[in-house]
């Protein structure tokens, strides 16, 4: 997508190199030894006024990977997503202590606003939101809002998007006259993920994202996340540990402490994290025992 | 062995038991609204159509230019309406103009921008501001805002339809801030939110989603204004001037429907023609409100919003 | 970026201007009554008579706005909250529900001065009655009713079902689930209802012009009691001159030089009685909400 005039992109600083755990290439190859962190994650608390909802929260997630947030409900799993764009400065109230970073720029740095945060990281929600109005100005709605008017250009970037999010072919023939709302709640879920990634983001943050879905509409979406993983860098929340570990490279278990904060417990490799966890914890949520 | 089955059901019904009295009862209450519905029609019009069923007034010249009631006057008599019904017109619709965007801002503000605190204050203002009676904002207008008017702004008599435009335009503010918020809050927080975190302000939000959702909502709410403001009668009454001559410049008097009946009612006895033509008007601003009403039918798709 | 980011900021700037000026000019008519009548204001003026010259009093007026209130409620509570049963519990999808509706609508739109009208035809000159309390508070019935019985249907709708499904499935009847599982739980948002019905009925004028007449009362003697001679302050058919009607009468025919002073301090004395209106059915709503939540 051609940047509209007035945006400037951030510059990033020099990445660094991030180690990688020794595993079998083989099972693992997504992880390339070399690869870049695209979002980082340092001592992360984020409380409600004086509420603890979240504490100690470390985590890199490297680029073009696919990372999984799993735990029990409440654990504070779309709290923490969410700071990954800023959408928790919609919470009155809320306030994130720690650093967060992409590319190694501070996210929450005064100089730095959410509108332009939010561009670069993408949410798709867990129940599907399109708005009321036509498949295609849902998808043109993002670069409209940017500047973009050319029409060839816009119908280009709509067509491309819906491509990507692997809808065209069930929508190309009422792109203007049928409601995003007249779709079903998969069809809806695609036309959001191809509505972010008209964007053009670097990062999609999915908080739950089947979980408002039917069998057979999760399993496309989860074909698309691996798809997208090639361009995009995700982080997926998710309640189902064998979505979890189908569609992810990395995995981080979080759960409630006495405190009656969330906590990160374990961040490792998804094969890892499901078969050899080195956590009791970890160990007793993947196997069933609670949650 | 097992003692026989009790039936479930004893005999049929008692008589109390189909009548069902707490049924009838509140259905009987209920029904009471239809009752005086059909009432208020039925004698409002059929008073207001004695104006031409007893005197040799044909029905079209309600629709001239000249009022002339008098039967005492050298002028010819004439029951010309319209002078009263452009007056009406002049009200609601510049009322209307001058309120809309402040309550619709103010509505949008209570829904989007307004921080709690800000809530607490603006939401019990609006409440005030409706109880406050109609009374009040006329003699408010008729001691403040008319020597204003002529002695700072130079108005001919302070009284104009200027006057009756801004203190109507004051009443009904918070009946249309209510409803456009009600309206903004239909709206559901993920829309804001998708729009939020596809990368826009909080104005291209509010702009592009909220606003085209709420639009008919809104519309509908300025039209509960306008109808408000059609029917007001006192407030209007001491700010206006009440000089029966159609006129387009603000600064003049005008008079309206609800002034004319007010003024004369009490002056004139039923057998007079005057006073017909008075239950005339009464008639016609029925028509106008039943017209009202279904506009605002037609708008809200059938969702009741009174 | 540059362009939206001061959109963004210019419209909400522009926002908070609106609020505060709207804000401002509720102040700015609060503050002008204030000053208007604190410096002649005296408790006496509450009791006293009003005198055709000077400033007396709003006693009888004062009287006569409660005593209509109370009558015009007598009606208006029963009938609107059987109503609001009505439609909340009993009505169907239906054209009898659907004209009820639209009969509601309609009475709401209908301009107070045209309801007034109305009452004159049937109750001044029809029945025969001359101007009267009864006559006014009947008015009053007429246009307070649909809004009652829409707050009151409101007030019950929102009574979780199960409230109602906990008592059928023990075996009550309709009524009796209504009436004793439903209800309790909808009293505080009818409560609330009622109070706002009040301060409107309190306020009212222009309905009252044609059936309760404008003439200022004077000699009321509260001592003398009859429900149907004219002539005792309680009777039913005695001329119901509201406080609002008074206000009304010093700005169209009165010829008392202190007139505007009088009008003022009944402004106040009026908006005093709405913000207590507005105060207590809060209050009392939050009150009865946490006795029936048993907080």
């Amino acid at each position: 997508m051609t940047i509209p005039q007035g945006v400037s992109p951030v510059t990033p600083t020099p990445p660094t190199p991030v180690p990688v755990s020794s595993l079998q290439p083989a099972v693992f190859a997504a992880i390339d030894p070399s690869a870049l962190v695209k979002l980082r994650a340092r001592d992360v608390r984020i409380r409600y006024g004086a509420r603890v909802a979240v504490r100690d929260v470390t985590l890199d997630v490297p680029e073009h990977s696919v990372m999984a947030f799993i735990g029990p409900s409440g654990c504070g799993k779309s709290t923490v997503l969410r700071c990954f764009d800023r959408m928790n400065d919609l919470i009155p109230g809320a306030v994130v202590e720690g650093t967060i970073e992409l590319d190694g720029q501070d996210m929450y740095s005064r100089t730095v606003l959410p509108v332009e945060v939010r561009r670069k990281v993408g949410l798709v929600f867990q129940r599907p939101n399109p708005f009321p109005m036509s498949i295609y100005e849902n998808v043109a709605y993002g670069p409209r809002r940017y500047g973009l008017k050319d029409k060839a250009q816009l119908d280009e970037l709509v067509e491309r998007s819906l491509h990507r999010a692997a809808l065209w072919d069930e929508v190309k023939d009422d792109l203007r006259k049928k409601s995003g709302l007249a779709l079903s709640g998969g069809q809806q879920q695609r036309l959001c993920i191809a509505r972010t990634m008209a964007t053009d983001p670097e990062v999609i943050l999915m908080d739950e994202p089947c979980s408002a879905l039917d069998p057979i509409a999760t399993l496309k979406i989860e074909e698309l996340i691996a798809q997208l993983k090639a361009e995009f860098t995700i982080v997926i929340v998710t309640h189902n540990m064998q979505q979890a570990a189908r569609v992810s490279d990395r995995t981080a278990f979080f759960t409630l402490g006495e405190d009656r904060a969330g906590y990160l417990v374990e961040l490792d490799d998804t094969l890892k994290i499901f078969t050899n966890p080195a956590f009791q914890l970890t160990e007793d949520y993947v196997s069933g025992r609670f949650g | 062995m097992t003692a026989p089955a009790k039936p479930l059901a004893t005999a049929k019904p008692g008589l109390r038991a189909r009548l069902d009295l707490p049924q009838r009862v509140t259905q009987l209450a209920a029904a009471m609204v239809i009752a005086l519905v059909a009432l208020i029609l039925t004698f409002i019009t059929w008073r207001g159509v004695q104006l031409f069923l007893q005197t040799a007034t044909p029905v079209w010249q309600i629709f001239t230019v000249l009022w002339q009631p008098d039967p005492t006057s050298s002028r010819p008599v004439n029951f010309g309406l319209l002078p009263f019904i452009v007056g009406t017109l002049e009200i609601f619709i510049g009322a209307a103009i001058i309120s809309a965007p402040l309550s619709v801002g103010l509505a949008l503000f209570m829904a989007e921008v307004a921080p709690n605190w800000a809530r607490r204050i603006t939401q019990p203002s609006m409440e005030m501001f409706v109880g406050i009676p109609s009374v009040v904002y006329g003699f408010l207008g008729l001691t403040v805002l008319v020597p204003f008017l002529k002695d700072v702004l130079g108005f001919q008599f302070g009284q104009s339809m200027f006057a009756g435009q801004l203190v109507v335009a004051i009443m009904i503010l918070p009946t249309i801030t209510s409803l456009a918020y009600d309206a903004f809050k239909t709206v559901p927080a993920e829309m804001r939110s998708a729009s939020l975190a596809l990368g826009t302000t909080r104005w291209q939000a509010i702009r592009h989603v909220v606003l085209p959702a709420a639009a008919s909502g809104v519309v509908t709410a300025i039209v509960m204004g306008m109808m408000r403001a059609a029917g007001e009668a006192l407030a209007v009454a001491l700010v206006v001037g009440g000089r029966a001559f159609i006129t387009f410049d603000p600064r003049q008097p005008i008079t309206t429907l609800t002034l004319g009946i007010t003024a004369d009612m009490g002056n004139t006895t039923p057998s007079e023609p005057w006073n017909m033509a008075l239950w005339t008007m009464a008639a016609v601003l029925l028509l106008m409100s039943l017209g009202f009403v279904t506009i605002v039918r037609r708008l809200s798709g059938g969702r009741q919003v009174l | 970026m540059r362009r939206v980011l001061l959109a963004d900021r210019l419209a909400t700037a522009l926002l908070w201007g609106v609020a505060l000026f709207v804000v401002a000019i509720l102040v700015a008519i609060i503050v002008h009554f204030v000053l208007a009548s604190l410096p002649t204001f005296t408790l006496s003026f509450l009791v006293d008579e009003p005198v055709s010259e000077g400033i007396g009093g709003i006693g009888p007026l004062l009287f006569n706005s409660i005593y209509m209130l109370v009558l015009t409620m007598l009606f208006t509570i029963p009938l609107g909250v059987l109503g609001g049963i009505y439609m909340a519990e009993y009505a169907g999808e239906n054209r009898f529900t659907n004209a009820i509706r639209l009969s509601q609508e309609v009475i709401s739109s209908v301009p107070s001065i045209v309801v007034g009208l109305f009452g004159m035809t049937v109750f001044v000159i029809a029945f025969g009655w001359g101007f009267t309390a009864i006559g006014g508070a009947l008015t009053m019935l007429v246009f307070n009713l649909p809004l009652l019985m829409r707050l009151c249907e409101q007030a019950i709708r929102a009574v979780p079902a199960d409230e109602r499904a906990a008592s059928l499935a023990l075996g009550s009847t309709k009524w009796q689930a209504i009436r004793h599982a439903v209800l309790p739980v909808a009293i505080p948002g009818i409560v609330t209802g009622i109070v706002l019905t009040a301060g409107r009925v309190f306020g009212e004028a222009a309905a009252l012009l044609f059936v309760a007449g404008d003439a200022v009362p004077s000699n009321y003697d509260y001592t003398f009691i009859s429900l149907f001679d004219p002539r005792s302050p309680w009777s039913l058919f005695h001329k119901g001159t509201t406080l609002s009607l008074y206000i009304w009468n010093m700005n169209t025919e009165s010829m008392n030089s202190q007139k505007e002073v009088i009008s003022a301090m009944s402004s106040m004395v009026l908006l005093v009685m709405v913000l207590l209106f507005n105060l207590s059915s809060r209050w009392l709503g939050r009150a009865l909400q946490r006795r029936v939540s048993g907080l």
